[in-house]
């Protein structure tokens, strides 16, 4: 059974029809990038699937037993003020939020399951280090930790290499090729960087406005969506 | 010393001040972190300009001032929190455009009726003497019930503050919590409206959280050094007021000022210590 299955979606942003009669699934254990330019609807496809948006006309179904709010969502940088006082540790465990937890403290078990997260990231030993204080990439894993505090199935990844540099992207995508692998987490990624997106993912979902392709990533490649967007950056 | 706090305790005017103003500094200084985070800072400006309407309004209609005030002023906060959102006008500009309406009615409220006099010199700059016996009652209630709501959703609040579209995908209901901390707010400012005056209420928010943030690195600790730095300066400040017969509010900012400028050395000197 499909994770999320979307079936003739439209999604506007501001009254204007952004994504257009979309449909895809998403499998358990699939890799999904989906790739396009500029303002070809990717971002609002992902307020779609996380239920911040409701489509003007079509369905987003989750299926497998995911809830809503148990989607792990790392949202672009943009969106954390850079002066911002917290904690490492702070920011992993409000992952723990959707738990429907209704306490005014976290419970033990929320705290161990930041641990873990923290651990498994590589992130110990900035436990109590301010996050603005961080790295760009060392930012990142720590959202990154917080959203594998929010789900066991399924990650959606907005644009996250944005701003961070080649080699830091590089083990970016290894670790959340680990995450995928290992701890059979679904991901879904919206990336700029095709190459890298065509490398890493089992699935592409090309979109401009309308999809223009969606399948197995050895299909993209050979396709003409694909290879006219591949094209430009050499072949891969 | 103990003398000196015998007498100035001996004045029930005063001991009904402080007990107000300790409670709501201590709330304002906790919203105020999440206020100052989201760059609100000037909401409390803003709705205390309201209260001062609503108070003008109130005096002039001879009814109780904290019955009208705290409905118009949690009004006032829900109206300005859904026009930043919806953001035609700009949150500041909008700020402004209230702010500086409800003043106008009350001044002409104000002249209308009693005349300007003391009363409003009051408003605008606090007075001690402010708060009746009924007034402290329901003044402590409240306070109460911020502090309660705050502690309960301190969690929530951070993570709203933090990352507001996170929360949402998480599933938090944030505008609830938005609308949550509108109201606290509204409450808070108008319980410590007249202590301190329409024109210095909003220090008692933005200052104990930007003095924090020069050394505090943590949310946690921002928070609780905002309520230390917040009681500690009001209650200061109020021994100034009364050893040098200094207008309360007044007061109460310069110290606030002075712990600024030691939290912002001290902040400056640990950083030098640290990167060394």
């Amino acid at each position: 059974m499909a994770l999320l299955t979307c079936e003739n979606v439209s999604l506007a942003y501001d009254g204007e029809t952004v994504v257009s009669d979309l449909s895809f699934e998403v499998k358990p254990g699939d890799y999904l990038c989906i790739v396009g330019e500029n303002g070809s609807g990717k971002s609002t496809l992902i307020a779609g699937l996380l239920g911040l948006k409701k489509p003007t006309a079509g369905f987003i179904a989750m299926g497998d037993g995911l809830k809503q709010t148990e989607i792990g969502y790392l949202p672009q940088q943009t969106n954390i003020q850079k002066d911002f006082p917290a904690s490492v540790f702070e920011v992993i465990l409000s992952g723990c939020l959707n738990s429907g937890n209704l306490l005014p403290f976290y419970t033990k078990r929320d705290k161990r399951k930041a641990t873990d997260n923290m651990e498994r990231l590589g992130l110990t030993n900035l436990k109590n280090r301010c996050y603005k204080e961080l790295s760009g990439g060392q930012q990142q894993r720590v959202l990154l930790a917080r959203s594998l505090c929010a789900t066991k199935k399924l990650l959606i990844l907005d644009e996250p290499f944005s701003g961070l540099d080649p080699i830091v992207s590089g083990e970016f995508y290894q670790l959340v090729r680990t995450i995928n692998l290992e701890m059979k987490i679904t991901v879904v990624m919206v990336s700029h960087d095709i190459r890298s997106a065509v490398e890493n993912a089992t699935m592409i979902l090309h979109l401009n406005q309308k999809p223009l392709f969606f399948g197995r990533t050895a299909d993209y490649i050979e396709s003409e969506a694909g290879r006219r967007f591949i094209g430009g950056n050499g072949n891969v | 010393m103990s003398e000196f706090f015998a007498e100035l305790f001996s004045y029930p005017f005063i001991v009904r001040a402080v007990i107000v103003g300790i409670l709501v500094s201590l709330c304002a200084s906790l919203l105020g972190v999440s206020l100052v985070l989201k760059r609100y800072s000037m909401i409390g400006d803003g709705l205390s300009h309201v209260g001062f309407g609503s108070l003008a309004v109130a005096t002039a209609l001879n009814v109780a001032p904290l019955s009208v005030s705290v409905p118009v002023v949690v009004l006032a906060a829900f109206l300005l929190l859904k026009v930043t959102e919806n953001s035609k006008i700009k949150g500041d500009a909008a700020i402004a455009l209230i702010s500086t309406s409800s003043l106008a009615l009350g001044v002409i409220v104000i002249s209308l009726t009693t005349g300007m006099n003391v009363d409003v010199c009051n408003y605008m700059f606090g007075s001690i003497l402010a708060m009746s016996k009924s007034d402290v009652k329901l003044s402590i209630a409240l306070s109460v019930a911020v502090l309660v709501l705050f502690v309960v959703f301190y969690n929530r609040i951070f993570a709203i503050t933090f990352d507001e579209t996170f929360a949402k995908a998480i599933g938090l209901k944030t505008n609830l919590y938005s609308m949550l901390i509108a109201l606290l707010t509204a409450i808070t400012i108008v319980l410590g409206m007249r202590i301190m005056g329409v024109l210095l209420i909003s220090s008692l928010i933005i200052f104990p959280a930007l003095t924090s943030m020069r050394v505090c690195k943590k949310f946690k600790t921002v928070t609780i050094s905002s309520a230390i730095v917040s009681v500690v300066c009001f209650f200061a400040g109020i021994v100034i007021s009364y050893v040098f017969a200094t207008p309360t509010g007044a007061s109460i900012v310069i110290v606030n000022i002075v712990a600024f400028v030691a939290y912002w050395i001290t902040g400056l000197v640990l950083r030098k210590a640290w990167l060394r």
